[in-house]
Parts: C-alpha cells; structure tokens; sequence
C-alpha cells in the first residue's frame, strides 16, 4: 500500500501547479471564458507543449502512457483552477473511447492530434429523456452500404459546440432502453445534416444540443462492437467518472481552503469570526467532507482499471455518490460562511460551489448512484 | 385546544383566495410559477390592484390604511398570497420603514410617505449592511453630520436589494462617533436622487442583479428626514427586524414549491417510470412535507400567541420560523435539481425584463431557472441575520445562555 505519488507524479503535479499559478488567477479565467470558444487555445497548446494531452496515450501515438493515477494529478489541478479547457471531453472520454475501442488504423489517425492540441472531441450522449441511464437511446444508426447513417438528438454534449470530432452513440438495434443493440461513432462535426447548438453552461463552461438528420458515417468511423457496445461506454464513462471525482476534490479543497482563510481575516463583534466555535466546527465538517472524498476520489482511480467491470461499476457509483454528498455540503458551507460576499459572482467561492454542483449532475448524481448500487445489490466493502 | 379555523375564519381565506384568483394578471402569475423574476412593473401592478382593494397595507393600523385584521387572518391574508402565487407587497416599504414610521415617525412624515407606500409611488429599500458590518449591524460606520437643517451623509451600504429601482432609502447611519456603538446610531430617510448617491450593481452567483452597493459621498439629507429622535435609530432597527412574525417562515411558498416538485416529478420519466414514483425520491419529498408540516402547526402557534402578546417586544419564536423556513426552502431547491438532473447545466439567464433569454429554451422548457433558483435560494440563511445569528438569538433571549 502506498498513496505516495512517484517520482515522476510529483513532477508532473509541480509543472501543473506552476501553470495553473501562471495561465490561470482568477481574473484570466473570466477573460478566457469571455472568448467565443469559452476557453483558450493559448493555455491549450501549452497543455499540449506540456504533454498533458497525450498523458493516458501510447507512446507509440505521442502519448506519455501514464494511468489513472496521472489523470488524477491533472484534474484535480484543474479543479482547482476552475479550467475551462476540453480536457475531460478530449483526452478522458474521446481519448478513452479511442484507447478502449479504437482500431489501431483509428488510433494512429486520432490520438495524435489530441496529443499535439490540434484535435478536440466530444461525447454526445444525453438525450432529453434518457437523464443518466447510459442505455436510454433513442438516436438511430441505420445500414446504407458500408456507411452509417445516424438520426436523433443529443443533449448538454459538454464542449460540443467546439469540438472538431463527436463521439456519438446511437441504436443499430434492440429498443429504447436495451443494454444491447448500441454503436458508437466518431462523427466529424461539420458533416452535412449535423447542426450544433452552442451554450454557456451554469459552471461557465461550454456545450451544446446537436442535431443529427441523415448524417453518414463511413466504417473508419465506427468505434468498438457495433450493437455490443454498451461496455465500451461503460468503462469510458467509469475513466471519466473517476477524473470528475479528482476534479471535484480540486473544486472541494480550493473552496475548504478560502473558506479558513475568510475565518481568519474576517473581522465582526472585535474579532475574527474564526473564533466563533460554532464556525470552527462548520469548517472542521467541511474538512471530513473534503477528506471522505478525497480518499473516495483515490479508490475510483484504484478502481477504474479494473477488469471485472461489475466490481469497477460498483466502485465507481460509490465515490461519486460520496463526491456528490462532499460535495453539496463543503459548496453550501463555503458560501454560508462567507456570508453575502459568498454569494457575489466577482468572488471566487461561489465559481467552484458552482462547479461542485455541476458536476454532480453529470454521469448521475449522488441518489442516482445510490439507487443503482442498491439496485445491483452492489457492495463495495468486502465482507 | 381547537386547532381548527372557525367557519368565519375559512369564509375569509376563501374570499381572499377567490380575489388573488381573479384580480392577480395571469402573466405574472405565470412568472412565479416558474420561478423566473419578476419585472418592477409586475411588483407596481399587483401593489395597486391589492391598494384597490384596501389590502395594499394589511399590517398597519386602520388609520393608515390597514385593515384591522386578526393575527389569523393576517396570516391567512400572507399564505394565500404565497400559495396563489402572487408578489409579496415589497417588503421595504410595507413591512418596515412603514410600521417604524408609524410607531416613531413624524406626523408630517406619516402624511408624506405612508399613502405612497401603500400605493408603491415611492419604491423603498434597506441600508443597513456595509461591507465592515454585516452580522455585527451595529458597528457601521456610514456617518451623519448635522450642519445646520440638514445631514451630510459619507460612507457606503452594501447588499442593497433592488436598489437599482428605489426612489427612497432607509438608512442606518452613526451620528455620535462618540457613543457606545449601538447609541450613536440614527435612522434616516434619504431620497435616492439626491446629488452624491452612486448605486454600482453587485452581481449574484446566478447571474442575477437584486443586490447593489450604495456609495455616499457629501449628501445633504434634511434633518426633517430623521425618524424619531437622533441616536435613537438601533432601537428602531430592532423594531423593524424582530416585528416580522408572519410570512417569515415562508410556508405557504414552500407549499407551493412542493406541489410544483410534485407536478414536475410525475412529468419526468427515469428509467420506466416517472420520477415521483420512485421510492427514494418519494421518501425525500415526503420528509421535506413532514418538516413544512412542523413548520406550519408552529407558525400557527406563534399566530395564536399574538392574541397575549403585550407592547411589541420581538418574539425570538421568529427566529425559529427563519431559520426552520430558510432550511425548507432550501431543500425544496435541491429536490428541483435532482428533477432537472442533466439539464441543469445549460445557463439561460432568465432575471431581468430587459435581459430575457428570447431564444427557445434548451431541454425541458422549464428548466432554465432551476439551477439559478438552487443557488440563489443559499441567501435565504445568509440575509436578514444569518441562521448562525438567529441561533445567537435563541440561544440567548430563549434559553438565556
Ligand atoms: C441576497 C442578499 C440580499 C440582502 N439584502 C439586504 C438589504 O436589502 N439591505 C441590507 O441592509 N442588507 C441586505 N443583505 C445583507 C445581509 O443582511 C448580510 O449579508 C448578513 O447580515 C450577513 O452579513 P455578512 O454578509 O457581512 O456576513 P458576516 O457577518 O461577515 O458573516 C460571515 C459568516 O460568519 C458568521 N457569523 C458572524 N458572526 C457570528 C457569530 N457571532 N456567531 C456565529 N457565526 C457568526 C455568519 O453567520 C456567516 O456565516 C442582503 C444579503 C444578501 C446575501
């Protein structure tokens, strides 16, 4: 057992800090969110110089071959810079999508121009019904000769509206909410009969409804078991389940840390209002939070190369059933303790309340996972 | 022990109900169903209509227009509107610069601006806070200085609500720098446009522009304009802040709320059934019913109680409706969220007349506000005193300790 991060880990924590410290106060991510992409190209391409962008690839294709536990480091970091860059969209789940299911000729091609910044993707999923059930499709891939041709449409696709590729699923059989019966497609996102509907998100994020009318897939596009796909999906959306619980404890320690240090400036009745027991204690609660899913966020990157994929599913609804609850109560605390000021749009707390809430709503929420981990009969504590 | 209404009480809830029904326009009715904000206009409109009627000022005495209600009916009068929905008639004037006028005003200034009130000719608002004193109210620093038949007032509020509309400001404001902090405090009307007020919009994590900062620089404010007498004015604030016994607990809001979590849940389908079905949500919902429940048989008592109450001590009871209130409406937020589930992410800002998303809605057309309700409904134990405070309060005026 050791949760000591290598020599390497700490390396690649140190540049991330260094940059997050350089490219990203406060004040530059307001401007960065400003442009008409929602993020910056410039901080991109020095995510790519960095290596960052080929952190989980080959190194055959650019990539630095590292794990979950790298990704950890990276979002976790940009937790706490609040980025506003397509990390999780590209390198997570279009990059996982690619490592998990990709042919090697689609490897080559792709994982690339992620590495280099070139290429961004996106995962267009959601529909308006389907809320977190990853089967619930209603889009269709019809068979026209050896393309595809997809209708339907897909909802809250984060970074959608920028992406150059979409990672799409859709129905080749079986009925609305059937396990079997799903493909996945890399979709170029400016083919005819795609219409993209760009929007800021609460979280000042980026995403978008995508239309698809008659849009055709050539078989290059076509990634995994077409109609056995619903595992692929699983795993990715388990790899980016467990990058969101590292960028929520990012968020959670950010908010925990200016919350102390609001207690210990903030001066009412003569003194600090730190002194207040009732508030110490407050900010102690945050703290188990905070640590609670900390270590939680640890297990699922333990547990999101595990190849029993019942075990791994498991594991994964736990941690974010308990980034979720973390993550409600440090956010509504952080802004009840700073008091108005909290709930001001030019301070920085509220951004990551923001944030934390935000990404309880993706991938399933606390009481979705719950349910399905009843549900499941699941247990993730060895008797 | 009778815990029911008497059959005049319930003919009076029902004549209220029946005019909200018939008199409130349909379009702003509309707007508060769906949590979106309302336009000063909407406020205006709804304001007059009630001073139509005679119920513009239900809380203040007969003789400036009030109604000479019971505390039961005044509740009922406070709930139906809630649960209409309709506006609340604009706090800042009705339930608090009015009745502090009325107890310790001028005859001159009762004459002046309590029919306006009534009739929301002049839009109040609230300067109390400044960024140095929030819970500690009583350590501002925005100074008075008398010259001659006027003040000149220096300093700045914060927080201010709606300000961006007021033509008039209540103010806290320290004319003995001398005195110890609470006696050196006087309570001054200021007309928003005299020269030297500066109002800069602070806005809320959700987008919205309800707050503003207030900046006074050498503003001459007539010394007519003092309510009761110098250095007097903490008294006054504490009148004001510890006289709301109904309506504070927001019940008859968060009853609504629930019957529209309700209407919403049983639209939204997980999985192969709608949402209000499912055991777990259904469990959550229903404690938060239990709860309101609680919280309502308590209003009541305290309604009930008004009936012995001597002078017009604040009741720290009222502090067990803000607190209890404010954590209901909260939870009422959450369950919205997990309703909304994926589609809380798209921001569709949604606050002001002028700025109204005129683009069709992303995802369930409902959605829109749900996110922005979920965060701004965290002031709810932030404004007013904090729940950390209203605690202090109980903690000590209940329990003496
Ligand atoms: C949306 C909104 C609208 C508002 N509208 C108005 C308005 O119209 N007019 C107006 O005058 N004001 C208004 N306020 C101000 C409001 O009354 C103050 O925000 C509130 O009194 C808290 O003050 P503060 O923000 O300075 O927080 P602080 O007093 O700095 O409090 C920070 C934290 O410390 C805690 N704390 C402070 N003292 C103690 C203590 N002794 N024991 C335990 N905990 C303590 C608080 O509970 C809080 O959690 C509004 C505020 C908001 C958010």
């Amino acid at each position: 057992m050791d949760f000591d991060l290598t020599e390497e880990q700490r390396l690649l924590k140190e540049s991330l800090d260094r940059l997050i410290g350089d490219r990203y106060a406060f004040e530059q991510r307001k401007s960065y969110g400003q442009a008409p992409e929602g993020w910056s190209r410039e901080v991109w391409a020095q995510f790519a110089e960095l290596g960052l962008l080929g952190l989980p690839f080959a190194e055959k294709y650019g990539g630095s071959a590292g794990g979950p536990v790298e990704t950890m480091i990276a979002m976790e970091a940009f937790g706490r810079a609040l980025a506003l860059e397509p990390f999780l969209a590209t390198v997570v789940l279009g990059g996982g999508f690619l490592r998990h299911g990709g042919s090697a000729d689609q490897c080559a091609a792709i994982i690339p121009k992620i590495a280099d910044g070139s290429l961004t993707l996106a995962f267009a999923q959601t529909e308006r019904h389907s809320r977190y059930d990853l089967a619930d499709i209603s889009t269709t891939a019809r068979r026209d000769g050896t393309a595809w041709v997809l209708d339907g449409e897909k909802g809250v696709v984060l970074h959608g509206d920028t992406a150059d590729k979409l990672i799409v699923t859709a129905r080749v059989g079986g009925s609305q909410r059937d396990r079997d019966g799903v493909g996945v497609f890399m979709v170029d996102s400016k083919a005819a009969g795609l219409s993209r509907r760009g929007y800021p998100t609460q979280d000042g994020l980026r995403a978008a409804e995508i239309v698809f009318s008659g849009v055709r897939v050539g078989p290059e596009g076509v990634l995994g078991e077409l109609g056995a796909a619903s595992p692929l999906v699983e795993r990715v959306v388990d790899e980016a389940i467990a990058a969101l619980c590292a960028e929520a404890v990012g968020t959670m320690s950010a908010m925990h840390e200016l919350t102390v240090d609001y207690l210990k400036t903030r001066r009412q009745f003569g003194r600090e209002i730190g002194s207040f027991q009732i508030l110490q204690h407050r900010a102690v609660d945050m703290l188990i939070a905070l640590e609670q899913a900390r270590s939680m966020a640890m297990f699922a990157t333990m547990m999101a190369s595990e190849e029993d994929a019942p075990v791994r599913r498991d594991a994964l609804a736990a941690a974010k059933v308990q980034i979720g609850r973390s993550g409600r109560l440090v956010g509504q605390q952080a802004i009840q303790l700073h008091g108005g000021i909290g709930m001001t749009m030019e301070y920085k707390v509220g951004h990551y309340f923001k944030r934390a809430t935000m990404i309880d709503t993706m991938f399933g929420d606390a009481d979705h996972h719950l349910r399905e981990l009843a549900r499941r009969g699941g247990s993730v504590v060895a008797a | 022990m009778d815990l029911r209404f008497t059959t005049e009480e319930l003919a009076f809830r029902d004549e209220v109900r029946a005019f909200f029904r018939s008199a409130l326009p349909a379009s702003i009715r509309d707007k508060l169903l769906a949590n979106k904000g309302l336009a000063k206009n909407d406020i205006v409109t709804w304001q007059r209509i009630l001073n139509k009627k005679g119920w513009a000022v239900a809380n203040w005495p007969v003789e400036w227009g009030g109604t000479g209600w019971t505390p039961v009916q005044q509740y009922m009068f406070q709930e139906e509107l809630q649960l209409t929905p309709a506006p609340q008639p604009l706090g800042f004037g009705v339930t608090m610069v009015g009745p502090v006028m009325i107890a310790f005003g001028s005859e001159e200034q009762k004459k002046r601006f309590l029919p306006r009130i009534a009739n929301l000719d002049d839009w109040w608002c609230q300067g109390f806070s400044e960024p140095g004193a929030g819970s500690d109210l009583a350590s501002l620093r925005t100074s008075a200085k008398r010259d001659g038949d006027h003040y000149v007032v220096n300093g700045q509020k914060t927080w201010t609500t709606l300000a961006q509309h007021a033509d008039w400001i209540f103010c806290l404001v320290r004319t003995d720098p001398q005195a110890k902090k609470q006696e050196g405090i006087s309570f001054l009307l200021i007309d928003m446009k005299t020269p030297g007020i500066t109002v800069r919009p602070i806005v809320t994590i959700d987008g919205g522009r309800e707050v503003n900062e207030v900046f006074f620089d050498d503003v001459a404010v007539p010394a007519e304009n003092l309510v009761g007498e110098e250095n007097k004015g903490w008294d006054y604030a504490k009148y004001l802040l510890g006289r709301e016994r109904t309506g504070i607990a927001r019940v008859g809001f968060s009853k609504e709320r629930v019957r529209r979590i309700k209407e919403l849940a049983a639209a939204e389908r997980v999985g192969d059934k709608p949402l209000l079905e499912d055991e777990r949500f259904r469990e959550k919902l229903a404690a938060v019913e239990v709860e309101l429940k609680a919280l309502e048989m308590t209003q009541l008592r305290v309604v009930a109680a008004e009936r012995n109450r001597v002078g017009n001590k604040p009741d720290p009871a009222s502090s067990i409706l803000k607190i209890k209130g404010s954590e209901i409406q909260q939870a009422t937020t959450e369950l919205l969220l997990e309703i909304v589930g994926p589609y809380a992410l798209p921001y569709q800002p949604e606050h002001d007349e002028e700025e109204r998303w005129n683009e069709p809605p992303i995802g369930p057309e409902w959605a829109g506000p749900i996110a922005p309700t979920y965060f701004n409904t965290r002031k709810v134990s932030i404004y007013g005193g904090t729940n950390e405070i209203q605690k202090n309060i109980i903690a000590k005026a209940i329990l003496g300790l």
